[in-house]
């Protein structure tokens, strides 16, 4: 094939595999928005007094910060039920949701760890002060420690959404039908050779210019956090 | 594999339901051993090349501000930033193809670089980026009189790095360093998209001849979490054998 025509081919196949792309966007952002959410009680719970909240918090996290985001995507998608029945209606759940739970449980897990972190490195005079002062202990949380944690938390959040676009392309492996599922949908009805290292070279470079500018300005963001 | 332990999971199974097969039944044992000590032999491996390949561009960052360091920044950016799947597609059904071919014993035609290989290949330039990272701010985190001290005495600037900075700035490494390979150990899994018969591979074999995804899903996570636990532990282990008081973490 002449390079012009591996152009044209790439070219004339970018519509039907950016479309995929945006499959690859929604799962993220629901990723993130609900791991987010639910990492958040996770470290919250990792800084309880409550042995057991803490204790079982602490569990949680740790076991699935440390699972590989692949056998979780296998878990999520073998062993949630295809349909579900809510009060005589029937839900089905399409794999690719199924693959978004898949998604959610590590990124909840690492961000329970950067809520923990982010409230562990205030200095625990400031808890002393607030509870000296008649702060109940959820006050001294909400309204003193976390307000100074937010732009902590920001740059490795956003580490962390960049770490999560580069994850999603696993969903291709359990037949969820995202960028990477048309990319190969492409190849194979192309045939041709010449195409797989212009192809496939072409779709890193898609998620490179999408993830790059994150990791960019959360450096950014990390060195005014640590000048101030 | 001994007769009780045999007997034992044939007994879960018919009292509980609960059908471990790779605990009595020969087969699956062999095949999920298999599926093991091929993810062990990625993980030392992969930890290997990526630990030298983290050495190198450190190295390089550290001594030139020319086109070779520019060239190693983009590798390192280019690597963070797009998925692993994609880059081992890219090598595997890419470049492969165009790389000479050797032949099998009736000539078929065989390549030369397996998908084993290319796994090998593909894990360690991904975690090979993130420890260039590590071992750069451990670089960076030795103070500058060092070199100064060091330059005053004598030494050129790469021995000063030799010999000063990079046996100091390792230490500073070590917990970044810690976790990237447990992050390599858990993206060992990727390569199951290749056919490396892995442990993830392995597994899904078993169950779809045995029928018991359940458990098997929860083996292998049970699995990972000792192999990243058994990571954390070495490094931590060699942390502490290498520890110099005020230098990382006690």
């Amino acid at each position: 094939m002449s390079t012009s025509s591996i152009v044209a081919t790439v070219l004339k196949w970018t519509p039907f595999i950016l479309q995929g792309f945006l499959l690859n966007v929604v799962i993220s952002v629901i990723a993130i928005s609900v791991g987010t959410l639910l990492g958040t009680f996770l470290g919250f719970g990792q800084v309880a007094h409550g042995s057991v909240s803490r204790l079982s918090a602490r569990a949680v996290t740790q076991v699935f910060r440390n699972a590989p985001w692949l056998v979780l995507l296998f878990y999520c998608i073998f062993l949630i039920p295809y349909s579900i029945r809510v009060l005589g209606t029937t839900i089905i759940l399409p794999s690719w949701l199924r693959a978004t739970v898949g998604f959610t449980i590590p990124v909840a897990a690492n961000f329970s760890e950067i809520v923990r972190g982010a409230i562990g490195s205030v200095p625990s005079g400031q808890w002393e002060a607030a509870e000296a002062l008649g702060y109940a202990r959820g006050a001294t949380l909400f309204r003193i420690i976390l307000p100074q944690c937010y732009s902590r938390m920001l740059p490795p959040w956003m580490n962390l959404y960049a770490l999560l676009i580069t994850a999603t392309p696993l969903a291709s492996i359990v037949g969820v039908e995202e960028v990477l599922s048309r990319t190969q949908a492409a190849l194979q009805s192309e045939t041709q050779p010449d195409l797989l290292m212009p192809m496939y070279g072409a779709l890193l470079l898609l998620f490179f210019l999408y993830a790059y500018p994150i990791s960019r300005v959360s450096k950014i963001f990390e060195r005014r956090f640590n000048r101030a | 594999m001994g007769e009780a332990v045999r007997t034992f999971f044939l007994e879960l199974k018919l009292k509980f339901g609960i059908n471990l097969t790779i605990f009595y039944d020969g087969f699956d044992s062999e095949r999920f051993v298999t599926g093991i000590v091929t993810t062990v032999e990625l993980v030392a491996l992969c930890v290997f090349f990526s630990v030298i390949v983290g050495g190198i561009g450190a190295v390089i960052l550290r001594l030139s501000r020319g086109p070779l360091a520019a060239a190693v920044q983009g590798y390192v950016a280019l690597v963070r930033n797009t998925p692993l799947l994609i880059q081992m597609y890219f090598f595997y059904f890419g470049v492969s193809p165009v790389l000479p071919a050797g032949h099998s014993a009736i000539g078929l035609p065989v390549p030369l670089v397996g998908n084993f290989a290319w796994a090998v290949v593909s894990l360690s330039l991904y975690a090979g980026a993130f420890n260039i990272e590590s071992f750069r701010a451990g670089l960076g985190a030795v103070n500058r009189s060092y070199e100064e001290a060091a330059l005053a005495l004598g030494y050129t600037r790469i021995q000063a790095l030799r010999y000063v900075l990079a046996p100091l700035g390792l230490r500073f490494s070590f917990a970044s360093l810690a976790n990237n390979l447990v992050d390599l150990t858990k993206s060992t899994t990727v390569a199951y998209a290749i056919g490396v018969s892995e442990l993830l591979y392995v597994s899904n074999q078993i169950w779809s001849d045995s029928l018991n995804t359940f458990e098997m899903m929860n083996v292998i996570l049970i699995v990972y979490l000792i192999l990243t636990g058994l990571v954390v532990w070495a490094i931590s282990a060699l942390q502490r054998a290498l520890h110099v008081p005020g230098f990382g973490a006690n």
